[in-house]
């Protein structure tokens, strides 16, 4: 069966606003269960680790220049780099490998 | 609004790279426009694009970006702690609307209550560079040569490593998820009966898994979970 691409956004920003309004709105007391706390607390590493690796090999044309920006993101990460300065690494390396090897 | 206009300039970019993926999705400009209008989230998007260029079904959609989207249940609930007890539920929605890791980052790093206005002011430079940057994304990603695609395919990802990897060095226990999430990821994707799950499907089940025994093994304490917010706040 073909979906529709408006009813796609529609339910994508239906879930993504629900996840960001209701407990901004509904909670107005401290969440008690120290098992969900660390539940939610572990989610987005492990979420954001998952579709990383190994998407990001996969995504160049060239699998080692993915690999290679894979490390070369994770060292500027840890040594502090920002959001901004850690994609843009990433994106330079893998356009100056590609353009040696291909 | 003085705060917002870097992370809206980093968006622009990120988000670019965001539209060469609803490309693939087959959306259009407007239609990706209005996506990342209505969600600005890197990872929920970047997942829900993933799967429309792959015809997933509704449902199947809805629980990845919900899996997706759960550290803003996380932020959302912290930033509930935080607003005056007489702030009105639409500045309640209306911060809501347009929580991000950035923008949480300099909401609640200010002391005191969170002020609805300076959100506001931050959500102007952000909303827009994200936005824009998606559609000219779409627009652009058949314009540019295959190899400057390949290499802004990969900003994502460094993205999701720009916020992933500092609370890794921070907290073993987190560094020991993300290896464990690396290492189970690359296993579900070449083990031939588990390859034949989609993405998505192995996105919710590696999640649900690994978050849950980390949270039974090393459930976190309330100084650990201040502490992170503390972080999170200066990194932004």
């Amino acid at each position: 069966m073909q979906h529709s691409s408006l009813v796609y956004i529609a339910v994508m920003s239906a879930v993504t606003l629900s996840v960001k309004i209701l407990p901004l709105t509904l909670i107005r007391r401290p969440i008690k269960s120290r098992f969900i706390r660390s539940f939610l607390y572990y989610v987005p590493y492990v979420t954001l680790a998952v579709m990383t690796f190994p998407a990001i090999v996969q995504a160049t044309d060239v699998p080692i220049a993915g690999a290679i920006a894979l490390v070369a993101g994770i060292v500027a990460a840890w040594f502090g780099a920002s959001l901004f300065q850690v994609a843009a690494t990433c994106c330079a390396l893998v356009f100056v490998i590609e353009l040696l090897l291909l | 609004m003085r705060d917002g206009v870097p992370i809206g300039a980093g968006y622009f970019v990120v988000a670019f790279s965001l539209g060469i993926a609803a490309r693939d999705a087959g959306l259009t400009p407007w239609e990706g426009f209005i996506a990342s209008l209505l969600n600005n989230a890197s990872a929920g998007e970047y997942a829900a694009f993933t799967l429309m260029a792959a015809n997933a079904s509704y449902v199947e959609l809805a629980v990845v970006t919900l899996i997706a989207n759960a550290r803003y249940l996380l932020m959302s609930t912290a930033l509930s702690q935080r607003f005056a007890p007489e702030t009105g539920t639409l500045h309640r929605v209306l911060v809501g609307f347009d929580v991000t890791d950035e923008l949480f980052g300099i909401a609640i790093a200010r002391p005191g209550a969170v002020d609805p206005f300076y959100s506001y002011g931050a959500f102007v430079p952000a909303l827009s560079g994200w936005s824009v940057g998606t559609a000219l994304g779409i627009v652009m990603g058949n314009v540019l040569p295959t190899r400057v695609v390949s290499a802004l395919s990969v900003a994502l990802y460094g993205m999701f490593l720009a916020i992933i990897i500092p609370p890794a060095r921070q907290n073993r226990v987190v560094l020991g998820c993300v290896v464990v999430s690396f290492v189970a990821s690359l296993v579900f994707s070449v083990a031939p009966a588990l390859a034949a799950l989609s993405a998505g499907t192995r996105t919710i089940i590696l999640t649900v898994a690994i978050s849950s025994a980390a949270a039974l093994l090393f459930p976190v304490t309330d100084e650990e979970l201040q502490h992170a917010q503390e972080e999170e706040a200066d990194a932004a």
